[in-house]
């Protein structure tokens, strides 16, 4: 017998989902009334600011905040001893984790200022402008030392220690050894080394890529009000409430049920917005001066102190056969994880020869303190950096057997049954289906123009599960109020809505969904990991689920009959036996005052069945070989989506990712001097992709559903940001032949790889 | 600090309020003026999310000294849409889900409304180029760009 599962995956006769219904938060956002973190505005607010270390890495000689506190106007200056040590354990956020004294030793430096823009002691003052005034007025003396920038250096021996406690643990066992690489795993499978030996041709390069920022346009933002009872509550935008509450209640030794989050809108997280930066500060400032307190960074302590996501070192050799059967892969993958532990070499291991079916492969990677921002996810951590490799790799395999680079992906694709080198076998995976609809594309069958380069990538993320949960109560009208938990950043409210929608046989538009604060709804993680749609959305499903059931006991009451002889179908409960008695959901919701009362539904989950995504890319791109600017004239992304809930939402995921993807690929860097100074931090100098960048992006959603959601959901937001720069790479060598290995690949980069294929020294 | 007495039209109204000199457009809007749909992005005028018009001409607010303003019409986000309903292209960007975060989409509003009102039938190119200077970091533009061209054809209609 079918289950529940695999009824609905067959079903295509769907009534909402698949549709593309307005979103309900639509007005609000065209017309500038929806709030956002930094709209928040409370009686007798005052406001926060921060001070930053000028320097990569320093100690901290000694802070005095005498004059500062004396200013006219100022309420209160806090620094690290304002908030006891924590326990030494670690916290898990969803994407990442925090350890509870790094994350105190982040939010205000203890002892040692870790990277340039490292906050160092916090001002509330009467408003914004004095509180910044009397930043100045803060006198410290550091002791400035030598900074470590990159994962080479920092992995040498005799490099200066980032934290001078940091000790490597080694496949899985503690060492003594004193160093700025945190951790060092291994995935191995089948024997690589040996295969090697079987192939004949080997292909084996060096790739860099460069710190990047998730560029969010909404800076962070914390408000908070200590309450004369003890209870905080804090507003702020994020991508986890819950998260910021276990963050906050840890840092200020509380209960969680004494911290309450409210989340505001929230413009961009891309993972950026997880980790709590300001939000302790201003419930430690409201502490102090019993007002609430709100803060508000600009873009320079935005871009100096927040974020990045990791770069990168990165080796991978890969080998195959004449007849163009991959049999072996290596990879050296070594990430930064700025001034704190961090681990994005993780995901990348789980990603980079996740497209393809390799029998034998041997993963080594590292995480690595530099004197960086504490790095955060972007978008498939990890993820992008690893493509980048593997991807221009099998491009030169491809070249060399002389061989479509879709054929040879096909020929090699990973499917149901193939095992990863980290373990886990795919269940059913949309890969070869992506590929093939990549092949099919009318950019694919296209002629290419003269001068121009056309590159292919793929890419793998495996999205994550997670907690949610969700409730909904049945308005007397025929519609429904949802309440869920997480924070909306790209029309999450409507996918959600849309699967209870869907169960209970009513439009999109009768449903009200709200995301609400902590003490208003169970348990949800972050809006990250490609999951709100997939896991609130089950939520969202089961609580649809509760209410068909009490109503369909409110029908049973009405006609007098067995709950057994309801059933519910497109919208109507009817009797079984029957025909005569039925009512529409709407006519029943009319009846519920006088059957018994209010019906809530609710529903809390914590789904396993979670379904990777792959995508493949294809990008014409020309090149101008006097200048080295790179331009990208067409762009196709293939892209896995399980089922998509809102086609154009899907479809938003999908072109954003490939934006992101292309900046990644093509400007985007932190340039700090030798000292660690950062020198770009204004969105003038760390140049994202304009609208003129960049054309129309073809987004083609593929569906094989997921066995593992009710309705096939795979989770769409984070895998189109990993083909394009390996794509990117791929077309610049087909335009101008010679290939790219370091991110981005900046006018400079382009020309000088062009000057060295030529011979020729730099003009 | 002392404070400046100024007096606009702001969103058709006229409108008195007190600044000090240093005091951006963006600052007085939002903070004083309880407007709060211009947003502030970077501070410094690479982003756009602050875009108002200025005497018909699309300025980052945040570049603006809320002093300049004395005797001019402002008309932010929120003198957009009317008691009769939205204007199209805040229709359009709904239907063609232009926005994610919602953080960009006043500035782009905006500024966008400024171009149809100087040119009916933008290309694509002219459209990218006119809003080049208001960044989206979730779109990758391409359904922002499809939604004025949209409402580029119903305006001409209307």
């Amino acid at each position: 017998m079918a289950t529940e599962t695999e009824a609905y995956l067959g079903k295509t006769d769907y009534k909402v989902i698949g549709t593309r219904p307005i979103r309900h938060d639509g007005a609000d956002k065209v017309t500038g009334r929806a709030i956002y973190g930094a709209d928040v505005t409370l009686s007798g607010l005052l406001h926060g600011k921060v001070l930053r270390s000028p320097h990569g890495h320093a100690r901290i000689i000694s802070i005095d905040t005498s004059k500062a506190a004396a200013h006219p106007g100022v309420k209160s200056v806090i620094t690290v001893d304002d908030f006891e040590m924590p326990e030494d354990k670690i916290r898990e956020l969803g994407e990442g984790a925090a350890n509870l004294r790094h994350l105190r030793s982040n939010v205000l430096a203890d002892g040692k200022t870790l990277y340039h823009g490292h906050a160092v002691a916090a001002i509330a003052a009467v408003d914004a402008n004095t509180a910044e005034e009397a930043l100045d007025l803060i006198e410290i003396e550091y002791e400035v030392l030598e900074a470590v920038l990159d994962t080479r250096r920092a992995m040498e021996d005799g490099a200066p220690l980032v934290d001078e406690n940091q000790t490597t643990q080694s496949l899985g066992e503690k060492t003594d050894k004193k160093s700025n690489v945190s951790t060092h795993f291994q995935h191995k499978l089948g024997d690589s080394a040996k295969a090697f030996e079987s192939a004949d041709i080997i292909v084996e390069r060096e790739f860099d890529t460069a710190t990047v920022h998730q560029g969010y346009i909404e800076p962070h933002n914390g408000t908070a009000h200590w309450k004369s009872d003890g209870h905080v509550t804090v507003w702020c935008s994020t991508q986890g409430s819950f998260p910021v509450r276990e963050q906050v209640s840890q840092l200020l030794m509380l209960p969680v049920s004494k911290v309450k989050v409210i989340p505001t809108e929230i413009g961009g997280g891309f993972g950026g917005k997880i980790r709590v930066y300001l939000e302790p500060l201003a419930a430690m400032l409201s502490k102090k001066t019993g007002h609430p307190v709100k803060m508000v960074m600009s873009r320079t302590e935005v871009i100096q102190a927040t974020g990045p996501t990791a770069g990168s070192h990165i080796r991978c050799k890969m080998g195959v056969t004449k007849e163009g059967k991959l049999v072996a892969a290596e990879a050296y993958m070594a990430y930064e994880s700025g001034g704190f532990p961090g681990g994005w070499a993780a995901p990348g291991s789980m990603c980079i020869f996740a497209p393809y079916d390799i029998e034998n492969v041997t993963i080594d990677g590292f995480e690595v303190l530099v004197n960086k921002p504490q790095t955060m996810a972007y978008r498939a951590p990890g993820a992008t950096n690893a493509a980048f490799a593997s991807e221009t790799v099998i491009d030169e395999i491809c070249e060399k057997l002389e061989m479509d680079p879709i054929a040879f992906r096909l020929q090699n694709a990973a499917k149901e049954g193939t095992r990863r080198a980290d373990g886990p076998v795919f269940p059913r995976i949309g890969n070869v289906e992506t590929l093939k609809d990549a092949q099919s594309s009318d950019h694919y069958k296209s002629k290419k123009g003269k001068h121009v380069g056309r590159g292919v990538a793929s890419g793998f993320w495996f999205n994550v599960g997670l907690k949610s949960s969700a409730s909904a109560s049945v308005n007397t009208d025929g519609t429904v109020s949802l309440v869920e938990g997480s924070t909306d950043i790209g029309g999450s409210r409507t996918s959600i809505a849309m699967q209870l929608a869907e169960v209970l046989g009513i439009p999109a538009e009768s449903v009200n969904p709200s995301v609400v604060d902590t003490d208003s709804v169970g348990y949800t993680d972050v809006t990250g990991g490609s999951r709100t749609t997939f896991a609130t959305g089950w939520a969202a499903y089961e609580a649809a689920n509760d209410i068909k059931a009490q109503m369909s006991g409110r029908a049973a009451k009405i006609w007098e009959i067995s709950e057994d002889d309801v059933q519910f179908d497109d919208g109507v409960f009817a009797s079984k036996s029957d025909p005569e008695k039925k009512l529409t959901f709407k006519e029943l919701a009319g009846k519920l005052d006088d059957t018994g009362g209010p019906i809530v539904g609710r529903a809390a989950v914590e789904p396993q069945g979670v379904g990777g995504a792959f995508a493949t890319m294809i990008v014409d791109v020309e090149v101008d070989t006097d200048t080295g600017k790179v331009e990208i004239l067409r762009a196709t992304l293939s892209q896995d989506a399980g089922k998509a809930i809102h086609p154009s939402y899907v479809e938003g995921q999908m072109q954003g990712g490939v934006a992101q993807g292309i900046g990644w690929a093509l400007n985007e860097e932190y340039f700090y001097n030798e000292r660690g100074e950062l020198a770009n931090s204004s969105l003038l100098d760390y140049r994202m992709p304009t609208a003129l960048d960049l054309p129309m992006i073809e987004a083609r959603i593929v569906e094989v559903p997921n066995p593992g959601h009710p309705y096939g959901v795979r989770g769409v937001g984070e895998v189109p940001i990993v083909p394009p720069p390996a794509a990117v790479a791929n077309a610049i060598y087909d335009a101008i032949g010679v290939r790219l290995q370091i991110l981005p690949m900046s006018p400079a980069k382009v020309l000088a790889a062009l000057w060295s294929k030529d011979g020729k020294g730099k003009a | 600090m002392a404070k400046t007495h100024v007096t606009t039209t702001l969103n058709g109204e006229e409108t008195e309020f007190l600044c000090e000199p240093r005091q951006t457009l963006l600052e007085i809007l939002r903070d004083d003026l309880n407007l709060t749909g211009s947003k502030e992005g970077c501070g410094n005028g690479n982003c756009g999310a602050c875009s108002v018009m200025l005497n018909g001409r699309v300025v980052d607010s945040c570049l603006v000294l809320a002093v300049e303003t004395e005797g001019a019409e402002v008309t932010t986000i929120e003198g957009i849409a009317t008691p009769e309903g939205l204007h199209p292209l805040q229709q359009k960007f709904l239907e063609h889900a232009a926005l994610q975060c919602g953080i960009c989409t006043p500035g782009f509003i905006v500024a966008a409304k400024a171009l149809l009102e100087k040119e009916a039938h933008p290309t694509e190119e002219r459209i990218r180029l006119w809003l080049a200077g208001n960044l989206c970091r979730c779109t990758g533009y391409d359904k922002i760009i499809r939604a004025v061209q949209d409402a580029a054809e119903t305006m001409e209609k209307a």
